[in-house]
């Protein structure tokens, strides 16, 4: 799997040269300093410009770079050492494609929510690619009611490609066990706080996105579905992913300005995987930021307040005319 | 297809808008006679799928039937376009089925008990689910809250609209929050799974029905057939994801006959009303 995108390919090139710069330094027979500085602004500069001229299908490749911090890597920036990891649903597995357990963001003591990626082939084996069987939604449920019980608001992190789509999972209840998700978190009496961190993909994501504030990262993406499925089934040709990934409107901005989400939150320069220690600092603010306000609400009006923020969402028209 | 292919090719001497062909057994079957069968193919028993006015007049009492939101129309949010545009696939589906959208919602009575009824088309761009369909759905269930008075919801879907992208996503999250308020509230809901009901119909309201009810051979799954085969490269065993399937594995309550679903709805109402 290679770790470059065919867009990062100058930056890349650059970043090379500088290496090659600095080791020739290091060896101490001529001061190029004037030179390495140059190249490093250069540096800056052609990735502020590549990424903010991103399209739609590039920002998904982004989104799904194997090195995104993934919900553990973002749990261990967060909480150091007061994370526990909490397994299985009590009814028939752990599911490693969703990991969670309680533990502190700065003085808030949370619960602590995620779909989980791998970094490397085998590790994603392990996580099944961050996609969820019913008992990973089912944990994850049996976490938010605990939580309502001992009062820690939920931290979500939304990163996966969707629910898997196989027999025991259909044999399981893959379609139940979503669908409870969704009508149960309306009913979880503690603030719940959901960051699409990477790939939002449909249902699977939603599941556990029922949330009182949903965040977006720059460079992440939460669909209906994956610009792959929609370009086999709308164009009949799964190549025309870019121009799916584009009709689809799947980014931050396009979600901002439809109304489903509170705010869209800055990546390090570069995208997220270049600098996790400041995507995890991004979250640490805006949890700070967020849960203060929505801990001084009662149990009534949280959850009122999240049923109208569902209720409010989709646009149509009343029209008495053809 | 060239010229002399188009002349040469045999005429059939039924026109094909009055007869059907079994999707099950192959049986040719004129549709005055289904009309009149419930759609029920009379050699397999085999039910094909059931038009929208057929459906509401199967479930309620005769001339009860009253509609609430016919004119609710979608909207094109992502002004979106594939081969076709958004606003042109929903004029084509309204031509063809007379209706503005994929969902018909309306009061009725079931054995003279007051009911709340919402039947799904799936002629209607594959009874997919937009902002639309999740808003007067979840209208439906606020008014059954409201007045206590049981809701029916008949789906028939291939899932979330794609046209609408995100927003058609949230509509399972809005449906299903309003389902909570009836268990909350402790008014029932009763879930008909026709086929087919897959996607993000299945994954929100159609499976959390205080009882589901499917059609015998319905075909019900959260991802599609062909999306499982290319993710584990196996073939499916026979049956999977059809009604007796899920009933085997727990996901449903009942797979009931058409000709009894009525009354089967009629008695759990009964049996569920103070």
């Amino acid at each position: 799997m290679s770790r470059d995108f065919e867009f990062e390919k100058p930056i890349i090139e650059l970043e090379a040269r500088l290496n090659e710069l600095q080791s020739i330094s290091e060896n101490g027979k001529i001061d190029l300093s004037k030179e390495i500085n140059a190249i490093a602004e250069k540096i800056n500069t052609l990735k502020e410009e590549i990424y903010t001229e991103l399209e739609p299908w590039q920002v998904t490749q982004v989104a799904r770079h194997i090195d995104r911090p993934s919900t553990l890597d973002l749990i261990k920036f967060l909480s150091h050492d007061d994370f526990v990891e909490l397994h299985g649903d009590r009814l028939y597995s752990d599911d490693s494609a969703i990991v969670a357990g309680p533990g502190k963001i700065g003085e808030h003591k949370v619960m602590f929510i995620g779909h989980q990626k791998g970094h490397d082939t085998e590790e994603n084996i392990f996580r099944n690619f961050g996609m969820p069987h019913p008992e990973g939604y089912r944990k994850a449920l049996r976490m938010m009611k605990m939580a309502d019980r001992f009062n820690l608001p939920v931290v979500i992190f939304i990163d996966t490609p969707g629910a898997f789509p196989g027999i025991g999972a259909e044999e399981r209840g893959q379609s139940e066990a979503i669908a409870r998700n969704l009508a149960e978190m309306s009913q979880i009496g503690v603030p719940i706080l959901c960051f699409v961190t990477g790939e939002g993909g449909s249902g699977g994501a939603l599941a556990i996105s029922v949330g009182d504030r949903i965040f977006m990262f720059e460079y992440s993406v939460y669909s209906v579905i994956s610009a792959e499925g929609c370009a086999a089934i709308l164009w009949n040709d799964p190549l025309k992913s870019q121009e799916a990934a584009k009709a689809l409107k799947m980014r931050a901005q396009n979600l901002k300005e439809l109304g489903i989400i509170d705010e869209i939150l800055t990546e390090p320069l570069g995208g997220a995987h270049r600098n996790p220690a400041q995507f995890a600092d991004t979250i640490r603010q805006t949890v700070e930021k967020y849960l203060p306000p929505l801990l001084k609400l009662s149990r009534e009006e949280l959850l009122e307040q999240r049923y109208s923020k569902f209720r409010s969402m989709g646009k149509f028209s009343c029209e008495e005319e053809l | 297809m060239g010229w002399f292919d188009k002349l040469t090719r045999p005429r059939r001497d039924v026109p094909s808008d009055l007869w059907k062909k079994c999707t099950k057994c192959g049986e040719v079957l004129l549709i005055k006679d289904l009309a009149k069968n419930l759609y029920l193919c009379n050699k397999c028993d085999h039910h094909l799928r059931m038009p929208l006015w057929d459906r509401i007049a199967l479930l309620t009492d005769d001339n009860s039937f009253v509609e609430l939101d016919r004119e609710m129309k979608s909207v094109d949010p992502l002004e979106f376009i594939d081969s076709k545009s958004y606003p042109e696939r929903l004029a084509i589906a309204v031509n063809k089925t007379d209706v503005f959208e994929a969902v018909t919602c309306g009061r009725g009575a079931n054995n003279q008990s007051p009911i709340l009824l919402a039947v799904m088309n799936f002629e209607f761009m594959g009874g997919s689910m937009g902002s639309v369909v999740g808003e007067k759905i979840t209208r439906l269930l606020e008014l059954g809250v409201e007045e206590k008075t049981p809701v029916i919801v008949v789906s028939a879907s291939g899932g979330a609209r794609m046209q609408e992208g995100i927003l058609s996503l949230m509509q399972m999250a809005k449906t299903s929050a309003a389902i909570q308020k009836m268990n909350v509230a402790k008014v029932p809901f009763f879930s008909i799974l026709t086929d087919p009901t897959s996607g993000g119909v299945s994954a929100s309201f159609a499976s959390l029905g205080d009882v589901n009810i499917a059609e015998p051979g319905a075909y019900i799954g959260f991802a599609g057939p062909r999306v499982i085969e290319q993710t584990i490269r196996q073939k499916l065993p026979e049956g999977f994801q059809r009604a007796e399937f899920l009933l085997e594995h727990g996901m449903i309550d009942a797979v009931v006959h058409r000709r009894v679903l009525k009354n089967t709805l009629a008695k759990l109402i009964k049996l569920f009303g103070s």
